[in-house]
């Protein structure tokens, strides 16, 4: 059961307590840009968190197998050439950016390929947004977070396993696409208003979003309450 | 090729008529993220601005043997590269900041701001206009992250970079220095400019 908690308190964090978004700032190119109509949001968001889910699951597969230190295909590549005890030491994780955004960039395009393919619907209401999601902070940011969860800690124990990774990805991506539909119904709203000329454009959606974060803020200890609503614990 | 920037235009051009924050709204994340106080906006400013040069430089050097469908995964590759190796040495000499920076630095890879400058700029102009280019983008996106920076963390704690500023008695709207303070610095700066500009471009129509 535990599992369980751990697991929906991520999910929880990632989509409303700590959204990438209002909270952490990554993803603002098109929250501001794409924010216009519900619809394109709508859109957006749900391409964000399809690759956000895929790029989370490469990244923890290559981070595990190949470039933790003590890697399973890394040390076993590196024992065709060096002592079994060398090979174990053997740490690639300098290269871990490198990787990253090369496996985002080549699902970016695979998923791509494969929807235009397959689900041409599908693909239609992607459209111009499945590219532009390579260079989009958040998907790079949700690999970064499972990373230093896997590697970073100092309690091997304490490390993610692929649930915790695939959970973060999906509601990851789901807090983005709240954050995003929200700020797109409210910019609808906004063209019917008379703003004063020096705010029109990116400067009102700004101080939209700063009062949105406001209010993401009150679920500020959410967590610690429902883990201790959960576990019985004081 | 004669109607491209010189370098010094181009070096001019970063710091104030382009600038990439405020007229281009490019790099958004660092500039929301990091400027809570003074010291981590300008370790990020200096760290964006190495990246963006050496790449310019590495890009402009290598731009007539660039295939233009490649050129994308190019340009990401060397600023990977340039990022880690900008990472690696704020771990080992700035180890506090490069705790509190945390995922920040590596997110340089995807700021716009270093790709966009490849595109326009790097790939296609020679080496010393593209560095030129890279110190002026980065000379204009150090003061734009400093002022958002210097006014959060005056209001936020009455302090700068550990001297007071304010009066004790200030009472510190804490707000400031929370994620709501940033959006909200940052789009009445940019409206403030956006004012600016308007007044200028009034001034100069009623002269012309």
């Amino acid at each position: 059961m535990d599992y369980i908690f751990d697991i929906f308190l991520i999910s929880i964090s990632a989509a409303l307590i700590n959204n990438f978004v209002l909270y952490y700032f990554v993803g603002i190119c098109p929250f501001i840009g794409v924010s216009r109509r519900v619809d394109m949001a709508l859109g957006m968001g749900s391409a964000v968190t399809f690759v956000m889910t895929i790029a989370v699951f490469l990244s923890w597969t290559i981070t595990t197998l190949v470039l933790m230190p003590g890697a399973p295909v890394s040390r076993w590549v590196a024992g065709h050439f060096m002592s079994a005890e060398k090979a174990a030491g053997i740490d690639l994780t300098i290269l871990t950016y490198i990787i990253y955004i090369f496996s985002i960039a080549s699902s970016v395009q695979f998923v791509e390929m494969y929807v235009r393919k397959f689900y041409p619907p599908l693909y239609k209401s992607f459209g111009v947004f499945l590219p532009l999601i390579t260079t989009n902070c958040a998907i790079l940011f949700a690999c970064l977070t499972v990373m230093s969860n896997i590697i970073g800690g100092e309690n091997p124990i304490e490390a993610w396993d692929l649930g915790r990774a695939l959970a973060l990805g999906l509601f990851g991506g789901a807090g983005f696409t709240i954050a995003i539909v929200i700020m797109a119904g409210i910019r609808e709203e906004l063209d019917l208003c008379d703003i004063p000329a020096p705010f029109k454009g990116a400067a009102i959606t700004l101080i939209v979003g700063g009062i949105l974060a406001m209010a993401f803020m009150g679920f500020n200890g959410v967590d610690s309450g429902l883990k201790a609503a959960l576990t019985g614990a004081p | 090729m004669t109607n491209l920037p010189t370098p010094f235009e181009r070096f001019i051009q970063g710091i104030l008529p382009e600038n990439p924050v405020y007229r281009q709204l490019l790099g958004l994340c660092p500039t929301l993220a990091v400027t809570n106080g003074l010291k981590p906006a300008l370790t990020m400013a200096v760290a964006v601005g190495a990246v963006l040069l050496s790449a310019n430089i590495i890009i402009s050097l290598i731009r007539n043997l660039l295939k233009p469908h490649l050129r994308i995964v190019v340009f990401t590759l060397t600023i990977a590269t340039f990022v880690t190796i900008v990472d690696r040495l704020l771990a080992a000499y700035l180890y506090q900041m490069s705790k509190a920076l945390g995922p920040y630095i590596p997110l340089i890879i995807v700021n716009c701001i270093i790709i966009c400058r490849c595109e326009v700029c790097a790939s296609r102009q020679n080496v010393l206009a593209a560095s030129a280019d890279a110190v002026g983008q980065a000379i204009g996106f150090g003061l734009a992250l400093t002022g958002i920076a210097a006014i959060r963390e005056i209001l936020g704690t009455g302090m700068i970079a550990g001297v007071q500023l304010l009066p004790t008695a200030w009472p510190s709207w804490v707000i400031m220095v929370l994620p709501p303070g940033a959006f909200l610095t940052f789009g009445l700066l940019l409206a403030l400019v956006n004012w600016i500009d308007s007044v200028r471009s009034n001034n100069e129509g009623r002269k012309g």
